[in-house]
C-alpha cells in the first residue's frame, strides 16, 4: 500500500467536443483532506467520477487507496465513499430502507445493516424520519442521508462532491464537522467545492482547477499568502463619500499590487493582512466622518482567486463551460 | 459514537453474492411498486378489461362461426390473451428502468462492489410478482366467465411457470429498448410497434388454419404462438412437448441475445 490515498496523474476526458479534463494530477495523503477547488464546469465532478470508477479516463492513471481504478474497479469501490453534488438516494424508500439496501449489497447480514442503518441515522440526526420516505425530507436532510448511504460500509476513502452547495451556512457548519470527524477516524477525504472559505476550513492540501487543467496546488496557507490573505468590504452610506473611502483603505492597505477594487453601489474591497488593521480603519472612518454601511473581513471568492491566478475572471467562463457541460 | 470507529458487524459468505444482490434490488423495485400501486393497472385490470371484451364482443360471432359456443372460445381465447397479455405487460420495465436510471441512485449503485448487471437483474426480477399477478387475474377472472382447467394442478403450475419464464426472458428486449432511447415515452411507442404485430400476428384470437399462407409462416415461428399454444396444451389437454421445447428456445434465445444487449447500452448510458 502507497503513502497516498488517492493518486492520479494526467486525467484526461472528453465529452464530444467538450474537454472536461486536459491532464490532471491529484495527490492526497492517507488520514488527509484534499480540497478541489473550482467554479462550475471546471472538472471537479469529471475528476471525483473517474476517482470513483463510475467514468472511464480517455488517458492518465489513478490509483485510489492503492488500487488502479482501471484494471481493479470493484477493489476501489470496496474502498469508497461517494456523496454526489445530487443526492443520490432512492426518493420512493425510506430513510431506513435506504441505508439497510445499501448494507446488504456490501455484503452485511439483515440485522447488521439494520443495526448499521440506525447508527447512521442517529448520528446524522435524522432518527425521527427514519422511516418516512425520502421523497419527504428536506435538501438538508436528503443530503445527510446521502452522506450517510455512502458511509455505509466505513470506506477508507470518501469523496464528498460540493458536499454543502445549497445548504444554509447552520447547516454547513453541521457538514463540516461531519467531514472533520470522518478524518479524525482515519478517512482520506477529497472534497469539491467552489468556496475558498470552505476549502480553507477542512483542507490540508488544495488544488484549484480550472478549464480541466490545475492551475494552483498548495496548502490552504500557501493559497492564501498567493492570493492576499483576506479582503476587507467597505461600502459608505452616501455613495457620493466612495472617493473618501478608496483614500482611507487604500492607506491601510498599502500595497500597490493589492489595488482597491470598487463596483458600482460604492462598496471598496482591498486585501488586508489580518484583522489587526480593523481598529485603524475604523477610527480613519470615523474621523474622516465617512458613515458605513457594510463592513466585512472575509476570505477572496472564488472568483478573485482566480483573478489572482490567471488574470482573468472565472465568472463568465465558467458560466460558459457550466452550458456545456450541462 | 463516531462514524467509523464502530467494529466491523457480521458479514455474509460470498457465494451466490451476485445472487442475494439481485434479490436485494428486486425487493428495492418491490417497494416501489407498492408505493404506487397505479403501476399494476397492466396486470390487474387491463387482463379483466381485454377478457371481457374479446369474450364478449367477438365470441358471439366466433360462436357462430369456427367455435361451436361462445364458452368454446372462451377457452380457446383465455390462454392466447394471457400471452399477450404478459408481452404487454413487459413494456413497464422499459420504461421504468429509462426514468429510473436518470436518478442519482443508480450513481450509488456503480460505485459499490456489485457486478454491473446486478441493478438490470434485480429490477426484472422483481417483474416476477407483476406477472404472476397477470396468470392469477387472467385464469381466475376467467374461472368466473366458466373456464375450466381440462388438466390437473401440475398442468396449471407448469403453464403458469412457463409463461412467467418467457415474460421474464422478453422483458430484456424492453429493458434494452429502455436503456436505448432518450424517454419513457419512447420506450412504450416502440415496443407497441414490437408487441401488436406479435401478439395479433399469433394464434391468441383465431385459429391459424383461417389465416393466408403468408401470414401463417410468420404466425408459425412466432415466440408468442408457441407459448399461446404450450399453455392451452398444459391447460386443456393435447400434446404440448413441441410447443414447450420451442417456448424455451425463444426463452434462451432472447436472454442470450438482449441480455447482453441491455448491459452493454446500461453500461454505455452515462
Amino acid at each position: 500500500m502507497t503513502e497516498l490515498a488517492i493518486e492520479a496523474t494526467g486525467l484526461t476526458k472528453s465529452f464530444g467536443q467538450t474537454k472536461a479534463l486536459v491532464g490532471v494530477d491529484l495527490a492526497a495523503r492517507r488520514g488527509s483532506v484534499l480540497g478541489v477547488l473550482g467554479p462550475n464546469g471546471a472538472g471537479k465532478t469529471t475528476a471525483v467520477r473517474i476517482l470513483a470508477t463510475l467514468l472511464r479516463a480517455d488517458a492518465g492513471t489513478a490509483r485510489v487507496n492503492g488500487f488502479d481504478v482501471r484494471q481493479r474497479p470493484n477493489d476501489v469501490r470496496a474502498s469508497i465513499g461517494l456523496t454526489g453534488q445530487f443526492a443520490s438516494v432512492d426518493e420512493d424508500l425510506t430513510g431506513t430502507q435506504n441505508l439497510v439496501m445499501i448494507g446488504q449489497l456490501l455484503d452485511l447480514t439483515k440485522r447488521a445493516a439494520r443495526q448499521r442503518a440506525a447508527e447512521l441515522l442517529e448520528w446524522f440526526d435524522l432518527s425521527e424520519a427514519a422511516s418516512k420516505v425520502a421523497k419527504t425530507y428536506s435538501g438538508g436532510m436528503r443530503r445527510r442521508l446521502d452522506l450517510a448511504a455512502s458511509l455505509v460500509g466505513r470506506p477508507q476513502v470518501i469523496f464528498l462532491d460540493e458536499p454543502t452547495t445549497g445548504l444554509d451556512p447552520a447547516k454547513r457548519e453541521d457538514m463540516w464537522d461531519v467531514v472533520r470527524s470522518l478524518v479524525g477516524d482515519g478517512s482520506t477525504v477529497l472534497l469539491t467545492t467552489q468556496y475558498l472559505e470552505e476549502a480553507d476550513a477542512l483542507a490540508d492540501e488544495i488544488t484549484v482547477i480550472n478549464h480541466g487543467r490545475v492551475i494552483a496546488h498548495d496548502t490552504p496557507h500557501g493559497l492564501k499568502r498567493v492570493v492576499g490573505g483576506q479582503r476587507l468590504t467597505v461600502r459608505a452610506v452616501d455613495p457620493a463619500r466612495r472617493g473618501d473611502l478608496l483614500r482611507v483603505l487604500g492607506d491601510v492597505a498599502g500595497l500597490d499590487e493589492r489595488a482597491p477594487e470598487t463596483d458600482g453601489r460604492g462598496t471598496v474591497t482591498v486585501g488586508v493582512d489580518g484583522d489587526d488593521v480593523l481598529p485603524d480603519v475604523v477610527a480613519r472612518l470615523r474621523a474622516a466622518g465617512i458613515g458605513v454601511e457594510e463592513f466585512s473581513l472575509h476570505l477572496p471568492s472564488l472568483d478573485e482567486v482566480f483573478f489572482t491566478l490567471t488574470g482573468t475572471r472565472s465568472g463568465s467562463d465558467a458560466r460558459k463551460a457550466e452550458e456545456v457541460a450541462a | 459514537m463516531t462514524a467509523l470507529s464502530i467494529a466491523l458487524p457480521a458479514r455474509r459468505p460470498r457465494q451466490y453474492r451476485q445472487l442475494r444482490y439481485a434479490l436485494v434490488l428486486a425487493k428495492r423495485n418491490m417497494i416501489k411498486i407498492i408505493r404506487a400501486p397505479e403501476q399494476l393497472i397492466d396486470v390487474t385490470l387491463q387482463p379483466i378489461i381485454f377478457l371481457l371484451l374479446f369474450y364478449y364482443v367477438f365470441g358471439g360471432a366466433f360462436g357462430g362461426g369456427g367455435f361451436a359456443t361462445r364458452h368454446d372460445y372462451l377457452e380457446f381465447l383465455l390462454p392466447g390473451l394471457l400471452g399477450q397479455t404478459l408481452a404487454m405487460s413487459s413494456i413497464a420495465i422499459g420504461q421504468n428502468m429509462n426514468a429510473d436510471i436518470e436518478k442519482g441512485v443508480f450513481d450509488r449503485f456503480r460505485s459499490l462492489p456489485i457486478g454491473r448487471a446486478v441493478p438490470l437483474v434485480g429490477a426484472v426480477l422483481a417483474e416476477f410478482f407483476r406477472y404472476l399477478m397477470v396468470c392469477v387475474i387472467s385464469i381466475g377472472f376467467g374461472y368466473i366467465l366458466g373456464f375450466r382447467i381440462h388438466t390437473n394442478l401440475l398442468g396449471l403450475l407448469g403453464a403458469v411457470g412457463l409463461s412467467i419464464c418467457f415474460a421474464l426472458a422478453f422483458a430484456w428486449v424492453s429493458v434494452w429498448v429502455g436503456m436505448k432511447v432518450r424517454s419513457a415515452g419512447s420506450v412504450q411507442g416502440l415496443m407497441m410497434l414490437l408487441v401488436l404485430p406479435l401478439s395479433f400476428g399469433s394464434n391468441t384470437f383465431v385459429p391459424v388454419t383461417t389465416m393466408p399462407g403468408w401470414l401463417q409462416a410468420f404466425v408459425n415461428v412466432n415466440p408468442i404462438s408457441h407459448l399461446v399454444s404450450a399453455v392451452r396444451g398444459l391447460l386443456l389437454g393435447g400434446p404440448v412437448a413441441s410447443d414447450v421445447g420451442w417456448t424455451f428456445a425463444w426463452i434462451a434465445g432472447l436472454l442470450a441475445v438482449f441480455f447482453p444487449l441491455a448491459l452493454r447500452a446500461y453500461i454505455r448510458r452515462t
